[in-house]
């Protein structure tokens, strides 16, 4: 028992270890990976991409054609060099221009209702579907029952069109 | 005079439009046909008096009269003159006057065919019409008046106005500031025109529809009378949608075709409705059912036309604030709220009366099927609506603006897509009032293998993505099912009576055009969604700065940068143009021209990119920027497209679709006898035909 828990606490603190080792490696190894290799147009546009202009109507800012934006780009830039992550960026554009700058509204207060509604309304119509799809099969479940629909004979709809034109030709 | 032309029969027009509203209530109310007939007379007459303001506009357009506001914001000197005469949808006045314009031109239509079957419904028809035009008449005339000019008043100040204030003399401009460029497009030539077709098309099953609910009458008439309008309507409608996608892949310069944009969505959203109407008018035609729900339906899409081109107005999309300041916005938004009460107001008083005459009796007959159809569009509608529309109330309520792009709307409207085009395959063979598992799969095995087959194929091929194993999947399946349906009634025709099966074929399509145009439309859809697919799964891009010679692979192709040159052209552009060749595995494919057009009326770049099309695939270059010395190097973005191709064929095959589907039916088919062993078959395929 003893040993069991020992070798329980052993490995708790070579997982922390290693916990830590990798928490504080991982921002210096970014640094170095980014400032061994800059980082490419493509690196940006990765990042660019998920960003929306924040003074154009709905243009993400990867392909935003205005000087503006191009110096965004460039922001970007500079942050990947100094080791930024991709979320730190877009956090660091929300800060600077507000929630507008995201592809989405982020999943917070009012926000919530935008991804809350649509499935709602989709749900109501399920029940809706469901209902009268389950209502009916309960009532008539004998096939042989089932009233032909009349336009599928085109005897009646060329009975239906003779008379349609014998009407016609009275009224003419 | 030309204004004051236009603007007075615009007037006119107005004063008609309420004459015939009035004389076809009380024609009605007091059972006077000759009132009716005036009102009719009415309504046939606006066609002519908006023609008047339409030409008169075009006269001042192309003739450069630069004193009318409108013609100086839309047209310039340079402008070639096929460009000034579209400049008239090219702003908000002018393409406000086009929709009135053609709005009267499908209402005179509709009065000009024979009523005496109708006699009920005709003054309805009229009154909604009329009330629709009036409201767009009235809009043009009290807040976006095309033929207002520019004074220079007795005290010194610029002003706008129609006519000329007392001590004030007329400002006549030497040049005008120029179509927006990204309108300067054939693709934006022609599909506004499309769109607003779509839309003031739809206006006639509404109207049909709000009669028949005013009238009482239980029938499908008004079904049966607007069917043809309707799938019209969604023609131009769907062809003003593609149009706008070709005109943002070509203009936009950004390698795509569709944003999500607001703007887009506007037009997107009657569709959605239109579609899902477009079938489920069918269970009330064949069952009986589902009469209030088809109301709902066309009041909806009617709502959303005009929602639609509130929202791209109004200019409630840049903020809600602009929406307070323009003086159409709130004008549009009490429009739409007494429409919307009007009509629901209507629709419950006659709800008893609108009961369905049968009941759904299977879960996998057609009617069912179309149900699900249409859950599946009003859930997409329920996306795109309120994505659209939530920041315009986050803006309102918090003062916070927010983004909804494309993320949300692709992984919520996804799922709905794919179960769309898997009912695109299985409805077509279930048949009206009931079918089984056990006959849908005698019709549907032979196309499940030919999926299969395809499918491994995709596997063989290096395919590893989900969702495109799904989405191929399905369109594959789809392609299968609905070509198989027509090789099993050719079969049958060649047969029976011995044609040739290509005779077969054209005499099948030409008997029951309705549902063979509906197969050709579901074709197209599915060779849209390819094209679709290809873009969305497969897509690649990358950004690269070349010296000269230097070179970038992407998807295949090299790219090589071999020079830049910059100079003016006579239509009032700056071209910076580059020179790329492109190679495919070593060979050489050509030289693409990437290139930004600056225009300097309107001070307003624009990107156009350099593509190489074929139906395998795009290659489209992007000129981004370039030193002032053409050999110290340029930037491209090039995007490899695969498949995008197919969007604009599928394009081309709807219309093709639409126009047999709207064709009139040739006259019935006698049966005849069939085999004992060919019957159950038979049976299937006539109980599901159209």
């Amino acid at each position: 028992m003893y040993n069991h828990s020992g070798f329980h606490f052993v490995k708790k603190i070579t997982i922390l270890g290693l916990l830590i080792l990798v928490l504080f490696f991982i921002p210096t190894m970014n640094v170095l990976a980014q400032s061994g290799n800059p980082p490419t147009a493509d690196d940006v546009n990765a990042v660019a991409k998920q960003l929306y202009c924040p003074v154009c109507e709905n243009i993400p800012l990867d392909v935003c054609p205005t000087q503006a934006c191009a110096q965004w780009r460039e922001t970007i830039r500079e942050k990947l060099i100094a080791g930024w992550s991709e979320e730190q960026i877009k956090q660091y554009f929300v800060d600077q221009y507000g929630d507008r700058v995201l592809a989405e509204p982020p999943r917070t207060g009012l926000n919530w209702l935008v991804y809350i509604l649509p499935p709602v309304v989709f749900l109501v119509g399920v029940f809706f579907v469901y209902r009268n799809l389950t209502k009916l099969k309960r009532s008539s479940p004998n096939p042989e029952n089932i009233e032909e629909p009349k336009t599928s004979d085109p005897y009646y709809s060329q009975v239906e069109d003779a008379l349609k034109s014998l009407v016609e030709a009275e009224k003419d | 005079m030309i204004s004051n032309l236009g603007f007075g029969a615009l007037i006119i027009a107005f004063i008609v439009s309420l004459y015939g509203i009035v004389t076809a209530i009380l024609g009605q109310r007091k059972n006077n046909f000759q009132l009716v007939e005036s009102a009719r007379s009415a309504m046939q007459l606006t066609f002519p008096l908006i023609t008047i303001t339409a030409i008169s506009i075009i006269i001042l357009l192309v003739r450069g009269n630069y004193e009318v506001q409108y013609v100086y914001n839309v047209t310039s000197n340079a402008m070639p003159t096929y460009l000034k005469i579209t400049a008239l949808w090219g702003g908000q006045s002018g393409s406000l006057v086009f929709w009135a314009w053609l709005m009267s031109a499908f209402a005179t239509a509709v009065t000009l065919r024979k009523w005496d079957r109708d006699r009920d419904l005709l003054p309805w028809v009229i009154v909604v019409s009329l009330i629709t035009l009036a409201f767009f008449l009235i809009m043009i005339i009290g807040f976006e008046n095309p033929f207002r000019r520019f004074w220079f008043s007795a005290d010194g100040q610029e002003m706008v106005a129609m006519f000329q204030p007392a001590g004030s003399q007329l400002i006549t401009p030497q040049d005008g500031r120029g179509l927006n460029p990204l309108l300067r497009h054939p693709g934006m030539i022609i599909h506004p025109p499309m769109l607003y077709l779509g839309f003031v098309s739809f206006v006639i099953p509404f109207a049909f529809g709000m009669a028949a609910l005013i009238t009482g009458r239980k029938d499908d008439r008004w079904i049966r009378l607007t069917r043809r309008w309707t799938l019209v309507a969604w023609m131009f409608l769907s062809i003003g949608l593609v149009l706008g996608s070709r005109w943002a892949y070509d203009v936009l310069g950004w390698g795509g075709y569709w944003a999500w944009d607001p703007v887009e969505n506007a037009a997107f959203m009657p569709w959605l409705t239109g579609t899902a109407f477009l079938h489920s008018v069918m269970i009330q035609e064949k069952r009986g059912l589902f009469k209030r729900w088809n109301v709902i339906l066309i009041i909806m899409t009617y709502l959303l036309v005009i929602l639609g081109t509130f929202l791209t107005r109004s200019g409630v999309l840049s903020s809600v604030h602009a929406f307070a300041q323009s003086a159409i916005g709130p004008l549009f938004f009490v429009f739409i709220a007494i429409t919307m009460l009007v009509s629901i107001a209507l629709l419950i008083t006659r709800w008893g009366d609108l009961a369905s005459e049968g009941q759904m009796t299977s879960l996998l007959s057609r009617e069912s099927l179309f149900l699900i159809n249409n859950l599946l569009f009003v859930g997409i509608l329920a996306v795109v609506f309120w994505g659209t529309v939530y920041p315009l109330i986050s803006e309102l309520l918090t003062g916070q603006k927010v983004t909804v792009g494309p993320p949300f709307y692709e992984r919520s409207t996804g799922p709905l897509f794919a179960g769309l085009l898997l009912l695109m395959g299985v409805a077509p063979l279930s048949a009206w009032g009931h079918s089984t598992w056990k006959t849908l799969g005698k019709a549907m095995w032979k196309p499940a293998i030919a999926t299969l087959v395809v499918l491994i194929g995709m596997a063989i091929g290096g395919v590893r993505n989900p969702g495109a194993f799904l989405g191929l999947g399905l369109s594959a399946f789809v392609i299968f099912i609905t070509l198989y349906e027509f090789w099993r009634g050719m079969r049958a025709r060649h047969k029976r009576s011995g044609e040739n099966y290509l005779e077969a074929l054209i005499k099948l399509a030409g008997r029951n055009r309705r549902r063979y145009g509906g197969y050709i439309i579901h074709l197209s859809v599915v060779l849209m969604a390819i094209g679709i697919l290809g873009i969305e799964v497969f897509q690649t891009e990358t950004q690269a700065k070349l010296a000269q010679g230097e070179s970038v692979s992407l998807g295949g192709y090299t790219v090589m940068y071999k020079s830049l040159a910059e100079f003016d052209v006579n239509d009032g552009r700056n071209v910076a143009r580059a020179v790329v060749d492109v190679y495919k595995d070593g060979k050489y494919l050509g030289e693409l021209n990437p290139r930004r057009d600056y225009y300097y009326d309107s001070q307003q770049p624009m990107t156009i990119p350099g593509v190489r099309s074929t139906l395998e695939d795009d290659l489209y270059i992007i000129l981004v920027n370039w030193e002032q010395i053409s050999s110290r190097g340029a930037t491209f973005k090039i995007f490899h497209n695969p498949l995008i191709n197919w969007l604009w064929i599928g394009g081309i095959v709807l219309i093709l679709g639409s126009f047999i589907a709207a064709w009139p039916d040739a006259e019935k088919e006698v049966p005849v006898a069939v085999s004992n062993k060919r019957k159950n078959q038979k049976t299937q395929t006539a109980a599901s035909t159209d």
